[in-house]
């Protein structure tokens, strides 16, 4: 039989919450279009109630995932990277279609994006020992400062680069074992929801990752203000919400992660994706946490310990 | 308390500072009066004796400091790293050489003990400086990439619990990546930094490297929000905290804030108690509790809350409160007039609320600021004193009776700053410390401070580590 | 019969009891026992403090010789200097006892007849303690019978470290038993226990058996007093009366050579164990040279000018 007889079997995108794909709890979805304008798909236009959602999953899910041991994080990250490159052809589809790429630069950006993962399944034991250590102290105390995950981190995907950006931003804030409430690119959610599936079969425990689709200032601003919400990287923000999101941040002191660099437009999404990443975003959702102890002496006074 | 031995007095000679009856702003290497000619009266917080006048900053000499700072940026960013070492190995030194002056200043500046400048804090600034002063040529080394570059003019707003202490922990890292700083005191305690731009002058620091604004909150809100300033560094309260955090969105400007606490102490059942208690002791009681890491809230076994506060009230009895120069005092006066009145609004609130009130049993001198070592019991969660940051000698003590609700009720907090483990079980602190969410957690001690050793909280204590290699990541452009 | 308490009448049932009562005790953290101490130890003692500190002291003086050479002209020089310890001011207080071997303790009683001044003897084979425990009670015996006031005796530090407790119990017991109407010193030689927790255990083994006394040292190895392990004794003795209502004294003995040392032991009495231990009925210090440098300074106090040796009189 052939294609052009069959008829295709479109995709209900959903949204990745709690481990499950429910549809936005406001029954409202958006026309996602490709670059050219066609139709591609509806997506959920989350509400701020998906949003509250969303927090209580990834809080839940936060216990047990900075809990977890550096290397299971490091698995589990890389088994993300195992099962994207298992679709990888469903991911150039999308991306393709979602950043108007043909079909070899889209396959080079999910190339990318697999090979992000990788990267940063590497790093969730080494982070600690980079950003962490000894100190000496001047006294007789044992002084160790370690990195810890900031919490619930929320977290404005990049506007244009559907997947390898969103990876980029997604993957150090998990690695680092803080949970996310990801506001996926509102005009190229299409990936984003895609990885959610890729996500809930790939040993990261519901909750850890969460998805939403929508207009971004709708969700962001409720996430920006909530008391529950640790932390924020605008980087899918323009600097006017940006610079409204960081006000509204401040009333429980979230780390903020700006946008940077603007862009001459004033656009904040001129990031170049495939460049090296560094440090800098598994750090901006760490916690140093130093902690000392008496040390003594072995019989330097007779009686010392 | 009256006793067969009891201590003559043993003062401190006032004669090894000499203040001036007034002081100017120091803006680009010079002190100079205030645009608009206001001035402030400084007066020791134990006698309300006036100690000298300071010039009161506004807009126009925030203005003018911060451009003599970004003027000097660019020579000061571009020494050498091994120069500027120079130059803090120096200030750490004169302040050593100078040590029994400044703490005498500073004890009669803000009214806490002699005996914690002189052993405390004093020693802490000058050992925070020939720390930075080490890293300025090794940055490459710091873990930052190659050749950090410094940010630029840093605007810095400290508060007045520990003066220069608080100046150190700012300037010192701030110069040390080759920053330039404005630097504004507490208007209750300007006399320190003051003393420390002459300390500047002594080591030949180049012109408006150091600018010092002596001045009030107008003048703190005008250098920070100032567009010609790269860096925001602030210690203070959580409000203030809040609104500077506020006042930079949408900048490029970086922040640190080192705000509010209110700090779990746990004493397990197999604690070492008489060492416990000293750390109860120093963890509210130092500084007159007016430490924003401080142990306010005393979480003990139920198991042995009955011993541990009978030997705590015994200790508590044998507190000194008097003349902060007197050698032997413990506890000295409270900083202000309005410390004073927010402690006493607070521990009324306290009583109203139901829980029991404990004071030791000492007399306050007649002028000044005091108020007695105070510890309340029957205290739960949902009193006032056990959520709000008194900033004062009150120890709010509530009781748990498994390690899982300690931890939970320490944790039940917007602040995260600090928190203290008493047990002598290695595990349990391992095990605790791992899950408390505060920036310094002390474990069989309490209110210990290193230059090496990063200071800084969760939550709504803050963010950002000032101390050890931490402490220069928010002084670089990283 | 010792007095054990009652309340703790059954830690001393069984050697396995006595074990779990001395582990039961709260810990001791080295670190910040040291860092109480020494901060005590900044305290700043002048004027009217300092007289009564210093008078304070040489009246808790237990004015020492244990040495091989002891003859009875030492030990009548030693007892002189001890009922009028500065010449030229009589005014000085004398000193609580002389310290001596059991076999000078009758030359120190006839010395000392009618002083005031006590005559202690080190006995049970001071300082090792390594003799069997009849001839270690009729050490006892013989220092009593011979005039001694009170008894310093050592534990026996081998059975305390390789945990025979009730051991280390049982001989003070025996021994409190032969002391009839002295009082008795319980010695732990704290240099040789070296851990603090030890020390806190030794000190609940002694008051639960009856000492009168517990004292760090015999002055024999090389650490003896320190601010810490005193410090440690005067929280395990306040305790005690917490507990029982049983006073105990303490006595540092051993490298405690100066005025400004002997304060800060008074510092620790008075802010630990508190005021009622300021009495040389429940405090003492083992010292030789002590005296004399508090006799300086005390010249210094009531003279306004630094005394030298040449001052105050060597015996």
């Amino acid at each position: 039989m052939s294609d052009q007889n069959r008829l295709g079997v479109f995709k209900t995108y959903k949204l990745y919450v709690g481990g499950k794909f429910p549809r936005s709890e406001s029954g409202r979805v958006y026309e996602v279009t490709d670059s050219k304008g066609q139709w591609l798909a509806n997506a959920p236009q989350s509400s701020r109630k998906d949003a509250r959602d969303a927090v209580v999953a990834a809080r839940k899910a936060f216990g047990g995932w900075s809990g977890a041991t550096a290397y299971n994080r490091g698995q589990v990250l890389y088994r993300v990277a195992e099962m994207l490159e298992g679709r990888k052809e469903q991911f150039v589809r999308e991306v393709a279609a979602s950043e108007g790429l043909s079909k070899s630069k889209a396959a080079a950006v999910v190339d990318a994006a697999i090979d992000r993962w990788v990267w940063y399944a590497g790093w969730t034991d080494k982070i600690g020992q980079i950003s962490g250590g000894a100190n000496p102290v001047a006294g007789p105390f044992f002084n160790l400062s370690t990195p810890e995950p900031t919490g619930v981190v929320a977290v404005l995907a990049p506007r244009k680069s559907s997947l390898l950006g969103l990876v980029s931003v997604i993957a150090p804030v998990i690695a680092t074992g803080n949970t996310a409430v990801v506001v996926a690119s509102a005009d190229a959610p299409l990936p984003a929801l895609s990885l959610g599936e890729v996500l809930a079969t790939s040993d990261v425990p519901g909750g850890v990752v969460n998805i939403l689709s929508g207009v971004t200032a709708e969700i962001a601003a409720p996430l920006a203000a909530h008391q529950d919400v640790n932390a924020i990287d605008l980087t899918g923000a323009d600097a006017a919400l940006a610079k409204e999101l960081e006000i509204a941040a401040a009333d429980n002191l979230k780390r903020v992660l700006r946008p940077r660099p603007a862009g001459a437009d004033g656009a904040s999404d001129s990031t170049d994706w495939s460049a090296a990443p560094g440090t800098h975003r598994l750090t901006a959702f760490l916690e140093t946490k130093t902690v000392w102890h008496p040390t003594g002496a072995l019989g330097a006074s007779g009686s010392s310990y | 308390m009256a006793s067969a031995f009891e201590y003559a007095p043993a003062p401190e000679s006032r004669s090894v500072v000499d203040i001036a009856p007034s002081y100017g702003l120091f803006i680009d290497g010079e002190f100079t009066e205030a645009a608009d000619g206001k001035v402030f009266k400084t007066v020791s917080p134990s006698s309300e004796e006036v100690l000298s006048e300071v010039a009161r900053a506004g807009a126009a000499d925030v203005d003018r400091a911060v451009k003599a700072a970004r003027k000097a940026f660019e020579k000061w960013s571009a020494l050498p790293g091994s120069e500027r070492a120079k130059y803090l190995f120096r200030i750490a030194r004169i302040i050593q050489e100078r040590s029994r002056e400044l703490a005498v200043l500073e004890t009669l500046d803000n009214g806490k003990p002699i005996k914690e400048t002189r052993d405390a804090d004093l020693p802490l600034v000058a050992a925070h400086f020939f720390y930075y002063a080490g890293w300025a040529d090794k940055l490459d080394h710091a873990g930052y990439g190659a050749n950090p570059r410094p940010l630029g003019v840093a605007g810095q707003v400290i508060p007045w619990n520990f003066p220069l202490l608080m100046l150190a922990w700012k300037i010192a890292p701030a110069l040390a990546t080759g920053n330039t700083v404005v630097l504004k005191p507490a208007e209750t305690t300007p006399l320190s930094a003051l003393f420390f731009a002459d300390i500047c002058r002594q080591a030949g620091l180049p012109k408006g490297v150091v600018n010092i604004l002596t001045g009030y909150g107008d003048a703190g809100e005008a250098l920070v929000t100032h567009p010609d300033v790269d860096k925001v560094a602030f210690t203070g309260s959580t409000a203030v905290g809040k609104a500077i955090a506020r006042s930079v969105a949408g900048t490029d400007k970086k922040v640190t804030l080192e705000l509010g606490g209110k700090g779990a102490n746990i004493v397990f059942d197999d604690a070492p108690i008489d060492q416990a208690v000293e750390g109860i002791v120093t963890g509210i009681f130092f500084n007159q509790g007016q430490v924003c890491c401080a142990g306010s809230r005393l979480l003990v076994q139920e198991s042995v809350q009955d011993e541990v506060l009978d030997a705590l009230k015994r200790r508590l009895s044998t507190l000194r409160l008097g003349d902060p120069l007197d050698k032997n005092t413990d506890i000295g006066a409270i900083n202000s007039a309005e410390q004073l009145a927010r402690i006493t609004a607070l521990v009324e609130t306290g009583e109203a609320e139901g829980a029991e009130r404990w004071s030791a049993p000492c007399e306050l001198p007649s002028s000044g600021y005091w108020f007695a070592p105070t510890l309340f019991t029957n205290v739960t969660q949902a009193h006032t004193v056990a959520r709000d940051e008194i900033f004062g000698p009150v120890l709010s003590v509530l009781s748990f009776r498994t390690p899982d609700e300690a931890v939970a009720k320490a944790n039940n907090s917007q602040y995260g700053l600090s928190a203290g483990i008493w047990t002598e079980k290695g595990s349990r602190i391992l095990a605790v410390a791992n899950k408390l969410r505060a920036g310094v957690v002390w474990a069989n001690t309490f209110n210990k401070f290193d230059p090496t050793s990063p200071f800084g909280g969760y939550k709504e204590s803050g963010f950002g580590r000032e101390g050890g290699r931490h402490g220069l990541e928010a002084y670089l452009d990283v | 019969m010792p007095t054990t308490a009652p309340a703790f009448s059954d830690a001393t049932a069984s050697d396995s009891a006595l074990r779990r009562f001395l582990f039961g005790l709260p810990g001791v953290d080295a670190v910040g026992l040291e860092a109480r101490a020494a901060s005590l130890g900044t305290r700043s003692i002048k004027t009217t403090a300092k007289a009564y500190a210093i008078d304070l002291a040489i009246s808790m003086i237990d004015l020492t010789t244990l040495e091989g050479a002891d003859t009875p002209g030492k030990v009548r020089a030693l007892a002189a200097k001890a009922v009028n310890p500065d010449p030229t001011d009589r005014t000085t207080p004398r000193t609580a006892a002389v310290c001596v071997y059991p076999d000078m303790a009758a030359t120190a009683a006839a010395a000392l007849a009618g002083s005031g001044v006590k005559v202690a003897s080190v006995a049970t084979a001071f300082p090792a303690g390594r003799a069997a425990l009849d001839v270690k009670l009729a050490d006892v015996r013989d220092a009593v019978a011979a005039g001694a006031d009170e008894i310093d005796m050592v534990i026996d530090r081998g059975a305390f470290l390789s945990g025979r407790f009730l051991k280390v119990y049982e001989e003070i017991v025996a021994v409190k038993a032969e002391c009839g109407a002295a009082r008795l010193k319980v010695i732990f030689e704290t240099g040789e226990l070296s851990t603090y927790d030890n020390i806190r255990r030794a000190s609940w083994i002694g008051m639960l058996a009856g000492a009168d006394f517990i004292k760090t040292s015999t002055g024999k190895v090389a650490t003896n007093a320190t601010p810490a392990n005193t410090l440690l004794m005067l929280e395990a003795v306040r305790d005690f009366r917490a507990q029982t209502g049983t006073q105990i004294g303490v006595k540092p003995a051993g490298g405690i050579r100066t005025t400004k040392d002997a304060v800060k032991f008074l510092v620790l009495v008075n802010e630990t164990a508190g005021e009622d231990w300021l009495d040389p009925h429940w405090f003492r210090f083992g010292a030789s040279s002590l005296l004399n440098d508090l006799l300086m300074q005390r010249q210094k106090l009531s003279t306004g000018r630094y005394s030298g040796p040449d001052y105050v009189t060597v015996d």
